[in-house]
């Protein structure tokens, strides 16, 4: 829809680390606590304090590193960027610089069928802010408050080379980054919750032209929101473009109420961050063995175990994709899978029954998840053994829930067996036939849908218990000879 | 008097139970009581908690089980150390009202020795001075003229110790913050190796040059200090993990065949002919002592002041970024928006010194200067470095002036440049980060200490002290003590 113009994106992702601890204190973590009662001197900027750093962050950064294919550097500092407002309580954030933690990386996304290799510049370790609260709004508030709970709380800052270039592939890298990021167990990607973070910047240059002015957007709380805002931006500088405008060089925050990007009113400094070696922080030397355990520590990433579900199961793409948005939920799938004569079966039960009850990404609510793998697979092998119909199944499904107890448990107790003898369904077919006389006219007479309303009455008579295939075998052969 | 005496002297009266530690706190309180108004020494004065630290003290002798050499010892803490409960000022209104709930670690370790602390210590605020003038409450006077500057920015230190209104005292050295005030006040002030103590705690002024040491009576007293606050912390990333020799071991080892630098480039015009005379004498006595003098050369020192004045605000001006009202200390009522608040509370709480310091620190940061001006700075750093590294390739110390002159007169030196001189010769100790104290070398025709720098390797703090104290034991010009009357 740019048409002459190709679109230039960039993104910036910050992800929180799930350390028990600070990045350079021990204050903890944990999400919800009443304000301002997990600090200390240290991450409250008392004069005289200083900061340590957290070596299992450290492990994080170069995990994720290693699985985005970057170069983890041995040698790297953090530095202080400066500037005052009062939810960063020294007035600088300890970040890093001119030495990143890693460098050079890529991730390998699809769209629309199409590969493309997204690079990735940098990922760097760095401190969360604060939170602040105005009373009021933003306009009329006469104070506010600041939690500095969040503050220091360890940030992974992941920037991708400006090779984005439609707002579908930025969801694709975004979900990619996520699914990695959750696999290693270092960060639960919840945009919603603001433990992943998204900044855009994106620009537009004619093709084979100069790069064009850089507009950073920001505020974009969800995957949904991010591609909405970048359809918004790509829009808004066609426009502006083709009319002539000048772009300006400014940051926008993404309204997702008025489904647009509005310029930051507020006095927009131009940030000199002043930046500078940490110099309350020897340069970190990361010994080569330990990169090399870290690396060997990795799970099977989530690109690795999406294309073996499609060789070793028969998924497509689309169900492989989905049956890998979490470990959890892969491994879920694997263990009922390994054991099963159909995996394509427990696929379709896994994507389509399980994630009406779980959330795919839930780690804690897939392991604890009343349906255990080995009885999904046990379900399945009742459906394929004829034991029960497809039907039936969903209803034993949802006791299964409920109860967390086996099928073939509840299938018994509660007699559901299917009934397949062509003998006692055929007197209940007879039965049928003769009652609906007219139905089985209209059927003669061509209309096809009597059909479905005949099988209707046989299962019904059977209470659901009859098997499909052999009724709709037994009344074809029937109707056939009246 | 027991506020004559030095702290080994007093701990070997408490070893034979002649004397308690509260009587000795009791000595010390109403000594400045009575003389601190003329020396302004003091910020805050602890009487009650002294005095029950005290009484555990006592305790403990009675029952044949001291802590160490520095239970119930009498101390003086500079107020850059933040101490739990008690205000912590800095020196400076911005932190007015500050009261830290956490001690620096070398102050807990000082009271976990035993030590008695009697009250915090004036200085120049933040740390940023050579004569105390800069302190935004008062001026401390120098006990040997109370007309004079102390030096600074340990001014209050330096004066409690020479006036024996404390034991012995904590300080801080960034430039020169402790020798300096210890050389024009007639103490033993040591700085040592960065990273040998830890600066937690330590209000922060330039992170990479601030170290804590002791103002003390005579070198045994400075060796008894650094031996309780030396040693790697783990909330410190900077301290050093090396071990903590003992450093009163080889203290009367003596100078023989110990080969002494000469640098030429300290002995420079402008140096004070008086000061020049005593170096001069020292360095005799040393030879006579068996010291093996020979001339050095560090080429590097004259850029050493530039250096220093770009790093050191550079990092104050980050480090002294969180006062701004928000969290603790001083907030000016009234502001219209954020950034009025900021700047009503910044212009009021900070003096005109840490302005200076703060500005031109932001300067030569800011992009577009960053390389011209810190970055140049920190290589011409490491090059001051070297020439060290170099000369002690061939000496174990090196022997200088700790000063350009003696004591100034109040309100002397006005210009901050012609007060950054002050600092010519201690700067680019910190700058190579080595350890080096100023011993008292004599004094001026009107009567006004005279300091000695040594200069040692890195971690070699105990060479610096036997050095120190074969001079000291020589000379004796410790025992002069100003005269003072209530």
């Amino acid at each position: 829809m740019s048409g002459a113009y190709e679109v230039v994106i960039g993104l910036e992702v910050h992800a929180q680390l799930l350390t028990r601890t600070k990045m350079f204190c021990g204050c903890s973590t944990v999400f919800g606590a009443p304000p301002n009662t997990q600090t200390c001197p240290v991450c409250q900027a008392m004069p005289g304090t200083l900061p340590v750093i957290n070596r299992r962050a450290v492990e994080f950064g170069i995990k994720t590193a290693l699985a985005i294919n970057c170069t983890v550097n041995a040698d790297n500092r953090f530095a202080r960027k400066h500037y005052y407002y009062p939810d960063m309580p020294k007035n600088y954030q300890i970040s890093q610089y001119e030495e990143p933690l890693a460098e050079h990386g890529h991730l390998d996304i699809e769209v629309g069928g199409a590969a493309r290799r997204i690079g990735i510049q940098r990922l760097h370790l760095e401190e969360d802010v604060g939170k602040l609260i105005h009373e009021g709004s933003l306009e009329t508030a006469q104070s506010s408050q600041v939690d500095f709970n969040r503050a220091g709380v360890p940030l992974m800052e992941i920037v991708s080379q400006p090779d984005i270039r439609t707002s579908e592939e930025a969801g694709a890298y975004l979900r990619g980054l996520r699914a990695i990021v959750v696999y290693l167990g270092v960060c639960d990607g919840n945009m919603e919750e603001g433990s992943m973070r998204c900044d855009a910047n994106i620009s537009l240059r004619l093709h084979g032209g100069e790069l064009g002015t850089k507009v950073e957007v920001k505020n974009m709380n969800s995957f949904r929101n991010v591609q909405h805002a970048l359809e918004y931006e790509i829009t808004r500088q066609t426009r502006a473009l083709q009319t002539g405008e000048r772009i300006v060089q400014e940051t926008r925050l993404w309204d997702p109420d008025k489904a647009q990007t509005v310029s930051m009113r507020s006095k927009e400094f131009a940030h000199d961050y002043r930046y500078f070696p940490e110099p309350d922080l020897p340069p970190l030397s990361i010994e080569p063995a330990l990169i090399e355990r870290l690396g060997k520590s990795l799970p099977e990433l989530p690109a690795a175990r999406r294309q073996r579900f499609r060789d070793v199961y028969v998924l497509n793409a689309h169900d492989a994709a989905v049956a890998t948005q979490s470990r959890a939920l892969a491994d879920y799938f694997e263990q009922a899978a390994k054991d099963s004569p159909n995996p394509k079966a427990i696929a379709n039960w896994v994507l389509n029954e399980v994630l009406r009850v779980v959330p795919g990404d839930d780690e804690k609510a897939i392991k604890l998840c009343p349906i255990k793998p080995a009885n999904l697979a046990g379900l399945v092998t009742l459906i394929e053994d004829g034991t029960i119909s497809g039907k039936i199944a969903k209803d034993v499904f949802e006791k299964m829930y409920r109860s967390g107890e086996d099928a073939r448990t509840i299938v018994l107790r509660e007699g559901l067996t299917q009934v397949a003898d062509a003998g006692a369904l055929g007197a209940v077919v007879d039965g049928v036939l003769a009652e609906h006389a007219k139905v089985v006219e209209d059927y003669k007479a061509g209309k096809k849908a009597a059909l479905g309303f005949l099988v209707g009455q046989v299962m019904k008579a059977t209470a659901g218990k009859a098997s499909p295939g052999v009724v709709n075998s037994l009344l074809a052969g029937k109707l056939s000879k009246l | 008097m027991l506020t004559d005496l030095t702290i080994h002297e007093l701990a070997a009266r408490f070893r034979r139970g002649d004397v308690t530690p509260t009587q000795a706190a009791r000595e010390y309180l109403d000594r400045i009581a009575a003389l601190d108004p003329k020396v302004k020494a003091y910020l805050t004065v602890t009487g009650e908690a002294a005095l029950a630290r005290a009484a555990e003290a006592d305790a403990r002798f009675k029952s044949g089980a001291p802590l160490g050499p520095l239970d119930g010892v009498p101390l003086g803490v500079k107020d850059v150390f933040c101490t739990r409960g008690v205000r912590t000022t800095c020196g400076s209104k911005i932190l007015e009202g500050f009261v830290p709930p956490y001690d620096a670690t070398v102050v807990a370790r000082l009271v976990r020795a035993g030590a008695v602390i009697l009250g915090k210590l004036n200085m120049d605020e933040f740390a940023m001075g050579s004569s105390t003038e800069n302190s935004a409450y008062f001026t401390t006077r120098n006990p040997w003229d109370l007309s004079r500057v102390p030096g600074g920015s340990s001014g209050g230190s330096a004066a409690a110790v020479a006036a024996d209104l404390a034991a012995a005292a904590l300080g801080t050295d960034t430039g020169g913050s402790i020798r300096q005030p210890a050389a024009f006040c007639g103490n033993v002030g040591l700085k040592p190796t960065y990273g040998r103590v830890s600066r937690f705690g330590l209000v922060a002024f330039a992170s990479s040059l601030d170290q804590v040491g002791p103002l003390a009576k005579d070198v045994l007293d400075a060796a008894l200090m650094l031996q309780a606050i030396a040693g790697h912390d783990p909330m410190d990333s900077t301290s050093a993990a090396i071990p903590v020799p003992d450093y009163t071991a080889e203290l009367d080892r003596g100078v023989r065949g110990l080969r002494v630098g000469i640098p030429a480039e300290y002995f420079i015009e402008g140096l004070d002919a008086e000061v020049e005379a005593a170096v001069r004498a020292a360095i005799e006595t040393l030879k006579g002592l068996g010291a093996k003098p020979e001339s050095v050369s560090l080429p590097h020192t004259e850029y050493g002041l530039a250096a220093y004045y770009l790093i050191a605000p550079a990092e104050c001006s980050s480090n002294l970024a969180r006062y701004d009202g928000v969290k603790y200390g001083l907030r000016v009522p009234g502001a219209r928006d954020l950034i009025d608040m900021y700047s009503r509370t910044r212009g009021a709480g900070f003096g005109a010194e840490v302005k200076r310091r703060v500005m031109l620190g932001s300067y030569a940061l800011s992009a577009g200067y960053y390389d011209a001006y810190y970055g140049k700075a920190q290589k011409v750093r490491t090059l001051v470095q070297r020439d060290f590294q170099k000369a002690f390739e061939r000496v174990d110390v090196i022997v200088a002036p700790t000063t350009p002159s003696a004591a100034f007169k109040m309100g002397e030196r006005e210009d901050p440049l012609s007060m950054y001189l002050n600092d010519v010769f201690t700067i680019p100790v910190n700058l190579a980060g080595l350890p080096g104290l100023s011993v008292p070398a004599g004094f001026t025709k009107s009567g006004l200490p005279i300091g000695l720098q040594v200069i040692g390797k890195a971690f070699d703090e105990a060479t610096l002290l036997r050095t120190a104290k074969a001079y000291e034991a020589a000379t004796r010009w410790h025992e002069k003590k100003p005269r003072l009357a209530a």
